[in-house]
């Protein structure tokens, strides 16, 4: 078991270095010269060559790479080009924004997508099981850039519910946790409509229901329970689309998060922040994946001892 | 018709429509860039079927353009990446060894960007345009297909046909492409037709966010962010690219199900 886990953490750290790597080399892609790009063609010659020094562009670019990763290890992200500030202080102050919105929008996915596919389950093949698969079609099929504004239009601007953007109010954070968490939703239900069928024609089902237990009482005690090991590896794979979500859906919003920083920066042509941000957000993605393995083992005793 | 048959048909009608409107857009193409000030946010009726926009364009015919826009990117992106993933997960699979080793770990840095958080920052780099939209989209899901074809071909590889195509002196790009590929072509066209919608979201996500294609060319994602400020006087500039974008999206998903079932094809959770 240690040795297992022992291998997973190596795999991940494998997989860190690459991202870190890849991160790095994404500002080498800019066509052209990055240093015209973000200074724009007319800039003083003099001018480009402080920036590039300063940049340490005019290094080798093993000698680049190896300042890079050690800055890392430093928690050091660079300067922002825009307001000069460490990146690692900016995405500091924009994660908690980001990690509210990412558990309501799963919070709200689970809310919803466990009754529908439950049911959907328990009444398989009836009209509430067709709807309840024909609703999550379309929420997988529906762009968050287009739910987003729909909700805006119906919410903020007839009924006047909900602010329209920002994270000012309380209230703020219900629209765009919907338009987040719809499309993790959709997905959930079929998942766990798939697995609680699975399940429910097991015997102990049988045995559950036949000592007289309720209905709700086997279907949440007994059915889920069991049906949560591919429910929950489907959480974890899409946590990494609910992150990438959000970056669209903070645009929709102007959620004060690490997604519109991202979009604005790429906007400024705020190269630090770009990385800081696609690195972060990577980072997060890969923590969750290995959280997610180690809890199968919590969830499913079996694992552990096999 | 009866109900269960439409059904049948949706999927299919909507890639028509699709294809019609990519098809006739650039008939209409110097209709959708007429600026026409009188017309200005003007709602549907009988002369424009949908509307016209903040410039006066026929919502229509920008529509029509934003449809080639799409299905460019769609089918471009799924044949570029498809044609990658395929190549070096062939070889991952049948070579093995460090060469399996090494596009392995590349195939796990990639999965770990999530989604399209890595093409939106490629996009963003590269600057927009129709072909930087379609290079940053393959960058990402080139994977899925890496991944998928090197499971396929170490299934494959150990069976009778292989080892007596190898027993006639077959070369290992002849054996990967003749007895391997036409054995694992039904999971991979299956994950190419998920692959359409989701490149069709994705670069229709792009324009949204200011990195697609760039104006004059028209992109449902470029409309809807056009709409949005307009929405409350004119919600038909959101309303009528949103539903297309999401019809395309739902009939392609669809038909992929279908195409799974069909097949026989067991595939991972999306």
């Amino acid at each position: 078991m240690p040795a297992a886990i022992l291998t997973r953490l190596g795999a991940a750290l494998v997989v860190v270095v690459g991202v870190c790597t890849l991160v790095f080399l994404l500002i080498h892609l800019v066509p052209g010269d990055p240093v015209e790009a973000m200074l724009g063609e007319r800039a003083q010659a003099s001018d480009r060559l402080a920036l590039r020094a300063a940049l340490g562009l005019d290094l080798p670019l093993w000698e680049q790479y190896r300042r890079y990763i050690t800055g890392l290890l430093h928690l050091n992200l660079g300067q922002s080009f825009l307001d000069q500030r460490p990146v690692a202080a900016i995405l500091a102050e924009r994660l908690p924004a980001t990690l509210r919105l990412a558990l309501a929008g799963l919070g709200i996915a689970l809310v919803v997508a466990l009754p529908l596919g439950m049911l959907a389950a328990r009444f398989r093949g009836t009209a509430l099981d067709s709807a309840a698969m024909t609703l999550s079609l379309a929420g997988i099929s529906i762009p968050n850039f287009w739910l987003g504004p729909l909700l805006i239009l119906v919410f903020s601007l007839w009924l006047g519910w909900t602010p329209v953007s920002g994270d000012e109010a309380p209230a703020s954070i219900v629209l765009p946790a919907i338009t987040l968490g719809t499309a993790l939703a959709a997905i959930l239900a079929r998942m766990v409509r798939a697995s609680m069928l699975e399940v429910l024609g097991e015997d102990y089902i049988r045995t559950a229901r036949a000592k007289g237990l309720g209905e709700a009482a086997v279907l949440w005690r007994h059915a889920l329970r069991n049906a949560w090991l591919p429910v929950l590896t489907v959480i974890g794979l899409q946590l990494g689309g609910l992150l990438a979500g959000a970056v669209i859906t903070e645009t929709v919003f102007a959620w004060p998060g690490i997604g519109s920083l991202l979009v604005d920066a790429i906007k400024a042509r705020d190269f630090p922040v770009v990385q800081g941000c696609v690195l972060l957000i990577s980072l997060c993605y890969v923590l969750v994946n290995a959280l997610t393995d180690l809890a199968y083992v919590w969830i499913d005793p079996r694992i552990g001892a096999r | 018709m009866t109900p269960r048959r439409l059904a049948r048909l949706f999927p299919w009608l909507v890639l028509a429509a699709w294809l019609g409107m990519a098809l006739l857009g650039p008939l209409l193409a110097g209709r959708a860039n007429q600026v026409d000030l009188p017309r200005i946010l003007a709602p549907p009726s009988a002369t424009l079927p949908l509307g016209a926009d903040d410039l006066g364009r026929p919502v229509l015919a920008r529509l029509a353009a934003g449809a080639g826009t799409s299905l460019a990117v769609g089918f471009g992106v799924v044949l570029v990446s498809a044609a990658i993933g395929a190549l070096l997960g062939g070889i991952a699979g049948f070579a093995g060894g460090w060469v399996d080793l090494v596009i392995v770990r590349i195939i796990d840095v990639f999965l770990a960007f999530p989604g399209i958080l890595l093409a939106i920052a490629l996009a963003g780099i590269l600057g927009p345009g129709l072909g930087n939209v379609v290079i940053a989209l393959a960058v990402v899901s080139w994977v899925g297909y890496a991944r998928l074809l090197r499971a396929q071909v170490l299934s494959l590889r150990g069976r009778d046909h292989v080892l007596a195509a190898r027993a006639l002196g077959a070369g290992p790009v002849r054996i990967l492409l003749r007895h391997l590929l036409p054995l694992a072509a039904a999971p991979l066209i299956v994950e190419a037709t998920f692959g359409v919608a989701g490149a069709v979201v994705a670069e229709a996500g792009l324009s949204f966010l200011g990195l697609g294609v760039q104006p004059p060319a028209a992109s449902w994602g470029t409309m809807i962010r056009d709409g949005v400020s307009q929405m409350l006087t004119a919600p038909h500039l959101v309303a009528a690219p949103g539903a297309a974008l999401m019809l395309v999206v739902l009939a392609v998903n669809l038909l992929g199900d279908r195409l799974r079932d069909r097949l026989d094809v067991r595939t991972a959770a999306r």
